[in-house]
């Protein structure tokens, strides 16, 4: 889940007889399944919160290169280097659909870009941790794509087409980025003492801020009724983290790693495990900057935009005057 | 110098050119000036991380002591490195990088064209693969030159520096000492002096394209290739690119 406590434009839920006719048939269209086009009639309030959402999504993949990147030039043998730099280049490439798909809502990269660096729009709070040891790689793999997964394969269903299509596309290669994850995990869970223990410490580092990505509680969320009832939300926090969490406990107990929560139990009646929630008062910290890493991620991404100014610019005016010498050839 | 001998120091020379520069463009990942730039670079980092294994394998197999690959780039120490100088010098600026970038990249694409010809077919395969995308990054780091060279004052100033400080180090690309005149004479490599009139109308071009003036002086630092001395920068490439192998040795990743 790479976007988080999006706010929801609007004041809520309106019923039937609140809606204008446009936006009763808007809504009609929704609960028959169809999608919203970029052409088509929206309300603004839908606009707005897709916006947020898929910006958020977005920058959430481009400030996610950095604690990967942490580690590209530090892998330790080329395939585990090429792997890395296959994914870091995947998420790279995630952002960029992701920027146009909200583009088709109106709003340029740039505006968005603006807006993160600016600290305006947020990403996903996972990327504001460090990444520590080689076995981080397989972590974030494991345990960030795969929470990742769980929240998009849901967003391949959403209203939005030209969203629900970049999930399809964003889908498939993260699953093959949490399988490569898992691998990574597999031999240092399997490997020298040393290996074993850096996979313990990123999976005991990693399990709560995974846990985060889906945001806050159900009785906590705030925004969920009217994402929900426009489809741009499929199911609750809280529905996605179980679903993680399920999914998740057999890979540990598989990897012979010790579970990072001793709470963990499996309910027999339900089938579901239960288990011991995420320090909130830490997830609303690091949503308000106070991460370990909040600081140097944006000032990265920051130093990284001015400068390339020079370099967007100068690209800028080279195609203006290539393009002024073809008008004037013509 | 036995041919065996000579062409381990070759594949040597190849597998580490594209190791160093792969790992330097790796360092821009998440840092670039455009998300365009993001996605090339780390995809040429790919491509030479890449023709690494395959010319550091090869490399491995004819040596016949049993080192691969990982075992070649991770645990050797900086005087058996045989790479070009050039490509171990610090990223510097965007404008660097991509100068960088182009000033190899002409050449790889001369060179490996020559060994798709190589009497030796592990050779000459390995080039054929490596060409097709050794064409698409001179295509690319090309048009960078020009568009920035021809851009904005600031961003052509940059670039000139950017050529003014690497253009020392383009003379060792066709040196020859007796690695190269034992393959020459095997039909395994080609003469690297035989390679420097398409290069220089290469690049000629482009700078011409991009408002750049090529320094007249054919000054070249050299000893990359023959191993004889390196730059400071390259032990801290080693020091980061080798550390987890250093420091828990025999482990398996």
């Amino acid at each position: 889940m790479y976007a988080q406590m999006v706010k929801t434009a609007g004041s809520g839920v309106k019923s039937p007889e609140e809606m204008t006719p446009e936006e009763r048939d808007f809504q009609d269209r929704i609960d028959r399944g169809e999608k919203i086009e970029p052409k088509d009639w929206m309300p603004d309030d839908y606009r707005k919160t897709l916006i947020r959402q898929i910006g958020q999504h977005a920058h959430s993949e481009i400030v996610g290169q950095l604690p990967e990147g942490n580690w590209i030039t530090r892998a330790p043998t080329l395939e585990r280097k090429a792997i890395l730099l296959a994914k870091v280049q995947d998420e790279a490439g995630h952002g960029l659909y992701l920027y146009c798909a909200a583009e088709t809502l109106g709003v340029t990269r740039d505006d968005l870009t603006e807006d993160l660096l600016a600290g305006r729009m947020k990403y996903s709070s996972i990327f504001n941790y460090p990444t520590l040891n080689w076995a981080d790689m397989g972590a974030v793999g494991w345990l960030v794509d795969g929470a990742a997964i769980i929240n998009q394969v849901a967003l391949q269903r959403t209203s939005y087409g030209p969203y629900s299509r970049a999930m399809v596309r964003i889908c498939k290669e993260e699953s093959f980025h949490a399988r490569q994850g898992f691998h990574i995990m597999m031999k240092m869970a399997k490997g020298t003492p040393e290996q074993k223990r850096m996979a313990q410490d990123a999976l005991n580092r990693l399990w709560f801020p995974a846990l985060m990505m889906f945001g806050p509680s159900d009785k906590d969320s705030v925004h969920t009724a009217q994402s929900m009832a426009w489809r741009i939300k499929m199911d609750t926090n809280d529905e996605l983290r179980q679903k993680f969490v399920d999914q998740t406990v057999p890979q540990i107990e598989y990897l012979g790693l010790e579970l990072p929560d001793p709470g963990i139990t499996l309910n027999k009646d339900t089938g579901h495990y239960s288990y011991a929630d995420p320090d909130w008062s830490e997830f609303f910290d690091v949503i308000k900057g106070n991460g370990p890493c909040n600081v140097d991620r944006l000032a990265a991404r920051n130093k990284a935009w001015d400068d390339g100014k020079w370099v967007r610019d100068g690209l800028m005016a080279h195609a203006k005057k290539k393009a002024a010498a073809k008008t004037a050839a013509e | 110098m036995a041919q065996d001998q000579a062409l381990f120091e070759y594949l040597l020379r190849l597998g580490d050119n594209t190791l160093v520069l792969g790992h330097r463009v790796s360092e821009w990942c998440g840092h670039s000036p455009v998300l365009e730039e993001d996605i090339a670079l780390a995809n040429t980092a790919l491509d030479l991380i890449g023709q690494t294994q395959l010319w550091l394998g090869l490399a491995g197999e004819v040596e016949g002591k049993g080192r691969d690959a990982d075992t070649l780039a991770m645990l050797r120490d900086i005087w058996d490195f045989r790479n070009l100088l050039l490509v171990e010098l610090p990223n510097g600026d965007f404008g660097q990088t991509l100068m960088r970038q182009f000033l190899f990249d002409a050449w790889q694409s001369i060179n490996l064209g020559r060994l798709m010809n190589s009497t030796d077919p592990r050779i000459a395969e390995i080039a054929a693969k490596a060409s097709k995308e050794a064409a698409y990054h001179v295509e690319r780091s090309g048009d960078t030159v020009v568009g920035l060279g021809d851009g904005t004052d600031e961003s052509h100033a940059r670039m000139q520096k950017a050529l003014d400080y690497l253009w020392p180090y383009v003379g060792e690309m066709f040196l020859s000492d007796d690695v190269d005149a034992t393959l020459v004479k095997a039909g395994i490599a080609p003469d690297p002096a035989s390679l420097r009139d398409d290069y220089d109308a290469l690049i000629g071009r482009v700078m011409d394209s991009a408002t750049l003036t090529i320094p007249d002086s054919r000054f070249t630092h050299k000893g990359g290739k023959t191993g004889k001395t390196h730059t400071e920068h390259l032990g801290h490439v080693l020091t980061s690119m080798q550390w987890l192998q250093r420091a828990y040795p025999g482990a398996s990743w």
